[in-house]
């Protein structure tokens, strides 16, 4: 078959696959998680605060900005077991920042914030706008030059963990080329921010007005990297948001199954009916593939061509089969799958929200079938 | 990879570049299980015969069974030169697959001695005894009865679906021993079984796509040698369980090669280049691109688990998972894009075999029909389903 990237591994990332699966499944049982939809913040500060002591801000940035000197093969396990096990933080927002930083930033921007970063500050993200359109250069916002600098304009959507980041990294037009901004968050005006409600309610998603916040000209990353860091952004974004998935599907699944080994009906555990149990074991296959994938993504990633075609593949499946699990977990929970205690809904929510962010399956294929389907 | 496979892997390219055979004027058989015409067996054990000879088949097993000695590694870069150069599959499968791990990993000296060179080199072809016209999923059911008289056991009854049963010289059967048994299993017996043997006799069945290819199998009163009992009299449940994992690529130890050719879902790119609707060529639709894109997905989520199944520390979770899955998502995908192939070819899906106007002279047809000896044969995709719930998932049992 046609060489679409081979899977394999790196021992710093297995290092990094086990000591992420017992962390977040020490640090987010599920009462955990439900306590913290709740919450407004939405993560726990001593938590996050662990995290970034443990160096894992940084596994993705150079040494030479502080960081611990791996790559995205070795953040890929950390996504996972977050996702697994529901942990909320912003350390993908923060991770996916850091990235476009790497990805487009100066050595001015790299040098300072970079290191502040691999310390523990938080930044994001703010690339969507109302159009709800998945290609990153289909924007309105707007940076017109003023005597200071750029004073900004329009509405960015879906910006994630705002409240925590020191930085946003924000997508405008300068005349017609689209550039990336890094505002300070203490520069941003109050009322600019507003909570926006996701269905995924474990996630803290914002809507950011621009009007009026000015930036210096120091604070526009390299414009001729715009193109590159955008589609790496994309790319590294659907890598985390499939990681995600792929942990969320294999926990979404133990606990299908800990149902069907444990409820009676006409005098049998339901899990013995194959009515339950095979459509149990398909989602089982597609898991085991999306994990499959998902390795083969991360190991690839930094390669020109695989690492696209890898990443889309893994994003694709990983959506494709946590939508599937999460859906029949709910059908076969019966009447406490409709309820909200029933934790099928969260899995279910987490899907929806993740496809809806940087591309779902559908987009992924057919952007796939332009790579590989040459007439 | 060390220096000497890599020279190794040098050595099979250049004598699978040199000694492939290319098209052949009749149709090759893509599994081994549609092997139907004396054309199609003569041409295929010769080939066996000449790979094995060149040391590429069997590489990894005991020199002193007739094996080449050397280590799995080689016998994987072997079978690899082999897909690259898209040979005919190697068709002893249930001799190189099943029967030949089965007999090194629990057969006496005698067995090993008498029977793993001749399955290497084709001379000695194999089938399998499992099903019976009435016990077919439910094999623990098996009803053939064995009955011990001195040194031999006296057979009676019928087993169907035999793959080459006609060309076979050897069997693995699964017989009845004990009809008194505390339970169903306890009273099974597997056998090493002659076939040419009086009161043993072969009857052709006709598959759906209009060949031969399988046998019903009929025993009466047939003597074998008591020799040829694997595993002790009442553990034969047991010995086809391990023969099965084998058979469905659960457990390692083969002999090498394919008896399975595999469809890359770049070969029917070109059907859906060709193929036109309204006076473009299929592969425009974006319906269609999606459902290419998705089976290139599946193929390469499969051929990646295999892949991630020999890294331990991505399989922590459950290691099994994916050696159990292997047959299920491999024959299943098999079936799939085969029949999504007829719909790529517009009026002509309608032509058969035999018609000059049929899209590659009806290749895609029979490789559909054929498609489900897979999904059924070796335990049908429902039964492994039940298998990966209770084994993998640890489901309730249904049975």
């Amino acid at each position: 078959m046609s060489d679409f990237g081979q899977i394999g591994f790196t021992e710093e990332q297995i290092d990094m696959l086990n000591a992420a699966e017992r962390f977040c499944r020490e640090k987010s049982p599920m009462d955990k998680v439900r306590s913290l939809i709740e919450d407004e913040q939405g993560y726990d500060t001593d938590v996050w605060k662990e995290i970034y002591d443990l160096g894992w801000l940084g596994i993705a940035i150079p040494e030479e900005y502080g960081g611990v000197g791996l790559s995205m093969t070795e953040v890929v396990p950390v996504a996972e077991q977050m996702g697994r096990r529901m942990m909320h933080s912003p350390f993908m927002s923060t991770t996916l920042a850091a990235q476009a930083i790497l990805a487009g930033g100066t050595e001015a921007q790299k040098s300072e914030i970079l290191p502040q970063i691999a310390r523990g500050a938080a930044a994001t993200l703010a690339l969507s706008e109302q159009n709800g359109d998945w290609e990153l250069a289909h924007i309105s916002a707007v940076a017109t030059p003023d005597e200071n600098g750029y004073r900004l304009s329009g509405t960015k959507t879906f910006v994630a963990d705002l409240e925590a980041a020191d930085w946003v990294i924000a997508s405008v037009k300068i005349k017609d080329d689209v550039a990336l901004a890094i505002i300070p968050t203490n520069s941003i005006p109050d009322g600019a921010i507003r909570r926006e409600v996701v269905i995924d309610e474990t996630k803290r998603s914002y809507e950011l007005n621009l009007d009026d916040i000015v930036i210096g000209e120091s604070d526009i990353m390299d414009v001729d990297k715009t193109d590159a860091a955008l589609h790496h952004i994309h790319l590294a974004a659907n890598l985390l948001i499939a990681a995600e998935l792929t942990g969320a599907a294999q926990s979404c699944i133990d606990y299908t199954v800990e149902y069907l080994g444990t409820r009676k009906q006409f005098g049998k555990l339901i899990g013995a009916f194959q009515a339950l149990k095979h459509p149990t074991v398909d989602a089982f296959v597609d898991y085991q593939k999306a994990r499959s994938l998902l390795y083969t993504a991360a190991f690839n990633f930094g390669k020109q061509g695989e690492g696209e075609i890898a990443t889309r593949m893994a994003k694709a499946k990983a959506e494709e089969t946590l939508s599937f699990v999460a859906d029949r977990s709910i059908q076969f929970h019966g009447g406490f799958g409709f309820t909200y205690d029933c934790d099928a809904q969260l899995y279910r929510r987490r899907a929806i929200f993740l496809a809806s962010q940087y591309g779902d399956a559908r987009y992924h294929k057919q952007k796939l079938a332009d790579l590989l389907l040459k007439a | 990879m060390s220096a000497e496979i890599a020279e190794f892997a040098k050595d099979a390219n250049a004598w699978f570049a040199e000694n492939a055979p290319g098209p052949q004027d009749f149709m090759l058989p893509l599994t081994f299980m549609e092997v139907g015409t004396d054309q199609q067996f003569d041409f295929l054990r010769d080939w066996q015969r000449k790979v094995y000879e060149a040391g590429y088949l069997g590489a990894a097993w005991p020199k002193d069974y007739g094996g080449g000695g050397l280590s799995q590694a080689h016998q994987d870069a072997a079978t690899k030169a082999m897909k690259a150069h898209h040979t005919p599959i190697m068709f002893n499968t249930i001799g190189l697959g099943w029967a030949g791990p089965l007999i090194l990993d629990m057969g006496t000296e005698a067995h090993r001695k008498k029977y793993i060179k001749g399955i290497l080199s084709g001379e000695d072809v194999w089938c399998q005894g499992f099903s019976e016209p009435e016990n077919g999923s439910d094999l623990g059911n098996a009803q053939l009865r064995a009955v011990r008289e001195g040194d031999e056991y006296v057979l009676n009854g019928s087993k169907i679906w035999t793959t080459h049963g006609h060309y076979a010289k050897y069997m693995i059967l699964l017989a009845r021993t004990d009809f008194d048994a505390p339970n169903k299993y306890a009273g099974l017996s597997f056998f090493l079984s002659p076939m040419k043997v009086p009161g043993i006799e072969t009857h052709k069945i006709r598959k759906l796509t209009g060949e031969h290819g399988f046998t019903q199998t009929f025993f009466t009163d047939a003597r074998i040698p008591a020799d040829g009992l694997m595993g002790a009299e009442g553990a034969g449940w047991q010995v086809a369980m391990q023969t099965l994992m084998y058979e469905r690529n659960a457990k390692g130890g083969q002999a090498g090669g394919y008896s399975i050719t595999e469809i890359d879902p770049l070969e029917i790119l070109d059907l859906a280049r060709k193929a036109e609707r309204g006076g473009k060529p299929v592969l425009d639709d974006p319906v269609i691109r999606e459902r290419l894109v998705d089976f290139m997905i599946d193929a390469q989520g499969h051929r990646q688990s295999m892949a991630r199944a020999k890294i331990p520390p991505l399989n922590q979770d459950c290691p099994q998972a994916i050696p159990l899955m292997a047959k299920l998502s491999m024959t299943e995908y098999a079936r799939e894009i085969n029949e999504f192939a007829l719909s790529l070819q517009g009026t002509k899906g309608g032509y058969y075999v035999g018609e000059p106007n049929a899209v590659d002279d009806g290749y895609w047809h029979r490789h559909y029909l054929n498609a489900f000896s897979a999904t059924i044969g070796g335990g049908t995709s429902q039964i492994q389903r039940n298998i990966i719930g209770e084994h993998a998932l640890g489901l309730p049992k249904t049975r």
